[in-house]
């Protein structure tokens, strides 16, 4: 039987970054910088900064997961050509405009 | 040119005065290094001089990119040292053993090179001039040169704002901006603490240790303050802290965290 | 502004010397071992674990950890290539061959098909064409450099299939959908290739 412990889980995880690192390539498609935008997540409600997501994607792409369900929130990849938005992991997006 | 400019003055105005503002197109620009200088045997910080640059929030960061002859790319980010409002733009890198970019940033790149830009960034992480709460700094490792914006646009400013670092880092020769800190905490601008984790001197009167719920106990202003956190380093650390601040009683929405990835 | 990219001096992909030939177009080699994922590490525990395949008339057939354990084994060593550009040669892994599960699943009147989606812990998928998986192309690995695969790296069973780029390669995977149509999966909804040969480099739709 193999159980990770809480230690170990948490050093897989220390790839993770957040929010914030996605915010250079969110910028290529949003107007706004959304990092400080609070979003839902579709999957179990939890409302929280963008820039908080765990942000899993490295080098292929932008993964930002709920921090609650870890379910995939936001994602976002760059083509030859294209920019590719999956955000149908939020349910809401609220940006505060001051 | 001339329209990235004016657009760049608009950002300034949208950003010291709401929550979140229209952000000009963030463009890749060829910055030119004006200086560089070694902080210690692992970190350097390299003088920018990024055109049309719109000014800066403490806390954001630039995206970095390098392409070789062979079209082969890489790109990291990394978090803005100098203050807003400096002539430079700085940028502290620390060396990590092969990998693809620090190295080069580090060992390579030599005043009057060029090197390509995307910036600023992010608005999450980030000290406004004009916030007044008491103002809890956590960093780790590499994790301190945002932090260091925040500190030196406090230590410059007349405020009379509590502002507490704390900076966990390997050992006495790998704390950037020694030299720097003190002379802060001489000048009574902030409290500086130092957790070092694998080496100390002798006589060594900072902490001994990683950063734990006891020395945040005893370090920390009391969430009762009402002050604000700011943790970056290694994920591990960030997402500890973060949690231990929450565990002793500040709220969530007072702790705002920036990962840096795997412990070097 | 110029479209011609700003070229940074002296700089250039660390790449060991040698294996030229090995190395596909646009990749470079790596003896690291790098670790990406698209989310957190699963961790089910093995007394709960299975592995199944289903067919698209609804047949599955299905493993437990014990059971797949004590399939015939094979060693492959292979290079592995990232679509990220870096590559891995003669990486060793034991696996169970697809083309055994396969087998036992025509057994059990799982009808195959043309195309493949499998499944992750997680909720990972990733899409391929059932000739890449068929015909000694494609393993379940078990094992990594002798010893059993590291959770980080995929484990406790991950899906190898080195001849295309190693996304397709689905860590902590739990089973098969066997499909009628082509059905992308998690990157390939985002504009990754269906396919993924590195040697014609098909990194995103529509490459040929």
């Amino acid at each position: 039987m193999t159980i990770l412990s809480s230690t170990i889980e948490a050093m897989m995880n220390e790839t993770r970054l957040d929010g914030n690192a996605a915010a250079g390539p969110l910028s290529e498609l949003f107007a706004r910088d959304i990092t400080t935008a609070l979003a839902t997540c579709a999957k179990c409600g939890r409302e929280t900064p963008v820039g908080t997501l765990f942000d899993y994607g490295q080098a292929m792409g932008v993964v930002l997961r709920c921090n609650g369900c870890e379910g995939a929130m936001l994602r976002l990849v760059r083509t030859p050509g294209s920019l590719r938005l999956d955000p149908s992991g939020v349910s809401m997006l609220i940006v505060a405009t001051g | 040119m001339i329209r990235g400019a004016s657009s760049g003055i608009k950002a300034i105005r949208d950003v010291s005065g709401s929550a979140t503002s229209s952000i000009p197109r963030l463009e890749w620009k060829v910055a030119t290094v004006v200086a560089v200088r070694d902080e210690t045997r692992r970190a350097r910080t390299l003088v920018l001089d990024v055109p049309e640059w719109p000014g800066h929030l403490a806390g954001q960061h630039v995206d970095v990119r390098l392409v070789a002859e062979d079209g082969y790319e890489a790109q990291r980010s990394y978090s803005i040292a100098s203050a807003p409002g400096s002539a430079h733009v700085e940028l502290t890198v620390e060396r990590i053993e092969n990998a693809e970019v620090s190295p080069y940033l580090c060992d390579v790149l030599q005043p009057g090179d060029g090197v390509e830009v995307r910036g600023p960034i992010g608005g999450y992480f980030v000290r406004r001039p004009d916030d007044r709460s008491p103002l809890f700094l956590v960093g780790g490792g590499s994790g301190v040169v945002p932090l260091m914006s925040m500190l030196r646009q406090h230590a410059s400013s007349g405020s009379a704002t509590s502002v507490r670092l704390l900076y966990s880092a390997r050992s006495h020769d790998d704390v950037i901006y020694k030299n720097e800190l003190n002379a802060i905490v001489a000048a009574g601008r902030a409290r500086v603490e130092l957790a070092l984790t694998r080496e100390w001197p002798s006589d060594w009167k900072g902490f001994r240790r990683r950063i734990d719920r006891a020395m945040l106990e005893e370090v920390a202003p009391p969430a009762s303050d009402g002050g604000r956190a700011y943790i970056c380093g290694p994920t591990p650390l960030v997402e500890s802290v973060a949690n231990l601040l929450v565990e002793i009683g500040y709220d969530a929405a007072s702790v705002r965290t920036e990962r840096f990835g795997p412990t070097a | 502004m110029s479209d011609r990219p700003f070229i940074a001096r002296g700089f250039h992909a660390r790449r060991p010397t040698g294996n030229a030939a090995r190395i596909p177009p646009g990749q470079y080699e790596t003896r690291d071992f790098p670790v990406l994922s698209a989310g957190p590490t699963p961790r089910t525990p093995l007394d709960r674990w299975d592995f199944t395949i289903t067919g698209s008339n609804g047949q599955t057939i299905r493993w437990s950890w014990d059971e797949l354990s004590a399939l015939p084994r094979e060693q492959p060593t292979v290079d592995i290539h990232c679509v990220t550009k870096w590559s891995k040669l003669d990486t060793k892994w034991g696996g169970v061959s697809v083309d055994t599960l396969l087998g036992l699943a025509r057994e059990r009147a799982v009808t195959e098909t043309g195309f493949v989606v499998a499944f992750s812990d997680g909720g990972y998928t990733t899409n391929v064409p059932t000739a890449d998986v068929t015909g000694g192309k494609a393993w379940i690995a078990l094992e990594y450099d002798g010893a059993a695969l590291a959770a980080e790296h995929g484990g406790p069973a991950r899906l190898l299939i080195p001849h295309l780029y190693f996304w397709k390669s689905a860590k902590w995977v739990r089973g098969l959908r066997l499909t009628e149509r082509n059905e992308p999966g998690f990157w390939e909804q985002l504009g990754y290739h269906d396919r993924g040969d590195p040697w014609r480099e098909q990194r995103y739709q529509g490459d040929p």
